[in-house]
């Protein structure tokens, strides 16, 4: 693609750095990136995504903005409250930067739709807030041999996982989801607003790095951090050869909808009846 | 004793310990939902009892972490 004059000063930043430069930018901007999320994790991933001029962002989301999500979800402002998030995500990054294509689903990602979804895109980015549907990425993504950046956060701690086909899952970490109301969501125990920025940020570091294929990417290697410490550390990890779903004898071969913890649905109906 | 390194911070043990006993002696808040490497391979649950530490070896507590979203 040839850039125009505004392009080139728009993305001069990019280009100027000698691994991106105007190839690497055309990369980024012939990039398809689904969202899975547009909220603590989603919100700075679509901004920068956006500004980074992403070629197609695709935004997957059934909820509506909600009074208590504006201490971090930093892509949804007051007037949207109420607003569904996709809706509100895509004026954002449609104001940003009119370079990018938005694709929404006002929808949550289920067994049924995931593959055909993200079928379209070059990378997934995890940014739920439930394990049921971190799993259900993970499988198929595994599955459709799609890279994915895993992305989580609870308190005052982050985690974040890249996985390229071949490099150790999401499963090859922790087998399989929690039972239901086992482990908290942020919407049971708090987070501090701006971890999602500070993961958030990094899972977008690792999609541009991908689109361009500079530097190592957080392949086995899970980044953890604690923001009370601001001690950052990454877990080197392997595939795992018992891992039920990339493992040499899978027992995951299909993609299930696992159940979601009660308290989070309840948490989900009060929000629409808000 | 042995020395390990538990969460990339050094620790000393007797001899050598399960993995189980390792849990123990760290006070994981919820022993049911950690996830173990053992020098970067992951350990099944079924063998935390069985699965001894020693000298030298590195250990990773991993913990579900669900936020994002809502």
């Amino acid at each position: 693609m040839d850039f125009t004059e505004d392009q080139i000063q728009r993305y001069s930043r990019h280009i100027l750095l000698q691994d991106i430069g105007v190839e690497g930018q055309e990369k980024i901007n012939n990039g398809k990136v689904l969202i899975v999320g547009a909220g603590g994790l989603g919100a700075p991933i679509a901004l920068y995504l956006a500004a980074a001029g992403v070629g197609t962002i695709g935004i997957i989301d059934g909820d509506v903005v909600d009074l208590s999500n504006l201490q971090r979800q930093v892509i949804h402002f007051t007037p949207d409250v109420n607003k569904p998030k996709v809706i509100s995500a895509k004026e954002k990054i449609n104001l940003i930067n009119p370079d990018v294509k938005v694709i929404t689903y006002q929808k949550l990602l289920t067994a049924d739709n995931a593959l055909e979804i993200i079928q379209d895109y070059d990378f997934v980015v995890d940014g739920t807030d439930n394990f049921p549907v971190k799993f259900l990425i993970n499988d198929a993504c595994v599955i459709a041999k799609k890279p994915f950046s895993h992305g989580g956060i609870l308190r005052f701690d982050g985690q974040t996982l890249t996985y390229k086909p071949g490099t150790a899952c999401y499963r090859c970490l922790f087998h399989s989801p929690p039972p239901p109301n086992a482990v908290p969501t942020c919407s049971q125990a708090g987070v501090l607003g701006a971890i999602a920025g500070m993961l958030g940020t990094i899972q977008a570091a690792e999609v541009l790095k991908y689109l361009t294929g500079v530097g190592d990417l957080l392949t086995n290697r899970l980044l953890t951090f604690n923001a009370k410490t601001m001690e950052f550390r990454t877990i080197k990890s392997k595939p795992n050869d018992k891992c039920p779903v990339c493992g040499s004898h899978p027992t995951v071969t299909g993609l299930v909808d696992y159940e979601q913890a009660v308290c989070d649905i309840e948490s989900h109906r009060k929000n629409k009846n808000n | 004793m042995s020395k390990i390194v538990v969460n990339g911070k050094p620790q000393e043990i007797e001899t050598t310990i399960s993995i189980s006993e390792l849990i123990k002696l760290n006070n994981v808040a919820q022993p049911d939902m950690v996830s173990i490497q053992l020098n970067a391979e992951f350990v099944n649950r079924e063998d935390f009892e069985n699965t001894q530490v020693s000298d030298g070896d590195e250990i990773d507590f991993l913990y579900f972490m669900g936020g994002g979203s809502i």
